[in-house]
């Protein structure tokens, strides 16, 4: 189950998209993010979704990998959607109990649901096609005029490198400890909340203790291979912003004009007048 | 200057909380390295070799005596880095000392820190990976590798800094037999073009694939000399808490029924040949 997690992980390819700078798919990735908060109607989450689905085409990400990054969240956007559906007020449509769904709150899980799965979709894709040292450098690079104010940029690239290198790492140990002690006879999955939240104490101590190891093998580690912070350092793979990269960011302006004018609710109306002519036709 | 590697009258101690003793984890180490050799050094945990291998890379500094790497002084905060590139290490655990999620990123992270152009790191990451076998994995990310492979890319971290000597930490404790082999050739690769290996570990076997084995007791050198040196003195080591190759072992067995077999005979090939010839 812990491995199925996908966010932050890399799918090696070399599309279209994977070969873009990663400073533009970082803004691509905000933009997307904010986009999304401002779909108002239908229309906006078909211009989402032709979107994804040309970049998850182009890039060869295989769709269930994708899916798969969902399932640890599966619950939550459960969670969501419920709570969308019965706590809106509005017209009644059905009614079990005391509780009653209201088309208000029909139309407002289903947003709501929606908007969360695409947001994961999004932002998984980008960890999904970059690799994880062009994404942190991006972010380096993108966060380096804060420097002036005081902002570590390469520290804080660093720890993301390190954090990315380390998730898959952690998670083992974590299903590792978990066999052992369920060898020993805990259980990790029945009882209430409380329970199986105590239940995860002989679960956590270990799994500190072991990620306070690593880190100081790693900075031993870092120590002697002559890391002294990012004021000497060179990159492999510098950075450059080609031809590709104005195409892309041109798309995503074009992107970000369409998502306006249907939040302005001008594309709903362009879009019914479309289809009523094609109906009087 | 022949030694790469020179200790002198090396005393390191650990400090501990106000109240506590210091722990003296080396006591008055000599040891010269020649360029380009094979040393091995084992002892029993606890016996200081890890770290007398920090030393080396001034990780830690003498509490007194001196190291010098390449005529360096450990000491010397202006020549840290040209320590450091001169005398590359590997640690034992294969997880925990790889930076990057791509095998090749993580190869290059040392060039980087070196402030190396980038197509010459390119250059050196590629002829790295092909040393050790391991470019075809060049893509992949390091949690998804055998420990073995693990191992072998720290090496190729190391190597791409193109340093003169290599300390390795116990590289295959923590490998199945099949990754200490793969691992073990590498380093003897190494040592045949010309790069100094100073390979610690706790496997006989190992040791006596080197030039020079130097036995650590208590953070003080208690044997050195070649491998046929050294376990000849099969009982006094026994005593140290460690075992002997499983020739010398059998060797000593041999002898002891009567049947003399020559004190230099270590390694199993040897071994199987004087047999062979011996007794057509
Ligand atoms: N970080 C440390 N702090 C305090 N004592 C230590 C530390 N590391 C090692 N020691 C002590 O120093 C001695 C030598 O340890 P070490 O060099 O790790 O030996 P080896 O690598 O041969 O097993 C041991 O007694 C150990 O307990
Ligand atoms: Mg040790």
């Amino acid at each position: 189950m812990i491995r199925d997690i996908t966010l932050g992980q890399y799918y090696p390819g070399d599309s279209w998209f994977h070969r873009l700078d990663a400073r533009v798919k970082i803004i691509w990735t905000f933009i997307y993010i904010v986009s999304l908060f401002l779909i108002r109607d239908f229309w906006g989450y078909v211009i989402v979704l032709v979107t994804l689905a040309l970049i998850i085409g182009i890039s060869r990400v295989p769709l269930n990998f994708i899916l798969k990054g969902l399932k640890p969240i599966f619950l939550i956007i459960i969670f969501t959607f419920v709570i969308n559906m019965f706590m809106t007020k509005g017209t009644p449509l059905i009614e079990i109990g005391f509780l009653t769904i209201t088309k208000e709150g029909l139309r407002n899980a289903f947003f709501m649901g929606t908007r969360l799965v695409l947001l994961i979709i999004g932002s998984s894709i980008l960890t999904l096609i970059t690799k994880p040292i062009q994404l942190t450098d991006g972010i380096e690079k993108l966060l380096s005029p804060l420097q002036k104010f005081g902002l570590p940029s390469h520290e804080l690239a660093m720890m993301m490198t390190i954090a990315l290198r380390f998730i898959p790492t952690l998670l083992e140990e974590t299903d590792k400890i978990m066999k052992a002690q369920m060898a020993r006879g805990a259980d990790f999955e029945s009882g209430n909340i409380m329970r199986r939240a105590k239940s995860l104490i002989p679960l956590l101590v270990p799994l500190f203790i072991s990620a306070f190891r690593i880190a100081q093998d790693l900075a031993m580690a870092m120590e002697a291979r002559c890391y002294r912070g990012g004021s000497h350092r060179t990159r492999m793979n510098g950075m450059r912003l080609r031809k590709r990269d104005g195409v892309a960011a041109l798309l995503i302006i074009l992107y970000l004009t369409l998502i306006i004018v249907q939040a302005q609710g001008i594309l709903s109306l362009l879009m019914m007048s479309v289809i009523q002519l094609i109906q009087a036709a | 200057m022949n030694h790469i590697i020179s200790i002198e009258d090396l005393v390191f101690e650990y400090e501990r909380e106000e109240k506590l003793e210091p722990i003296k984890a080396l006591d008055h180490v000599s040891i010269k390295i020649d360029k380009g050799s094979f040393t091995a050094i084992i002892g029993s945990n606890g016996s200081g070799k890890s770290t007398l291998a920090k030393n080396i890379n001034a990780l830690l500094l003498p509490s007194s005596g001196v190291v010098y790497v390449k005529g360096f002084d450990t000491k010397d905060e202006t020549k840290l880095w040209e320590i450091r590139q001169t005398a590359g290490m590997v640690f034992q655990n294969p997880d925990n000392q790889l930076v990057s999620s791509i095998v090749e990123d993580d190869v290059a992270f040392g060039p980087e820190n070196l402030g190396i152009e980038p197509t010459e790191i390119r250059r050196r990451v590629d002829a790295s990976l092909y040393a050790v076998n391991m470019y075809e994995e060049r893509r992949k990310a390091p949690h998804l590798l055998s420990g073995g492979q693990k191992q072998r890319i720290a090496i190729a971290g190391v190597i791409a800094m193109k340093p003169e000597c290599i300390i390795l930490d116990e590289p295959t404790a923590m490998l199945d037999p099949q990754g200490r082999q793969e691992v073990m050739e590498i380093i003897e690769k190494l040592h045949n073009e010309g790069i100094t290996v100073l390979l610690i570990t706790h496997f006989m076997e190992e040791a006596a694939r080197a030039e020079r084995v130097i036995i650590m007791d208590e953070g003080h050198v208690a044997f050195d000399g070649t491998p046929a040196e050294v376990f000849a003195n099969a009982k006094k080591i026994k005593a140290l808490g460690l075992d002997v190759p499983f020739t010398v072992e059998i060797a000593d067995r041999l002898r002891s029924r009567g049947i003399d077999i020559p004190k230099d005979i270590i390694s199993m090939e040897e071994m199987v040949d004087y047999i062979a010839c011996r007794f057509k």
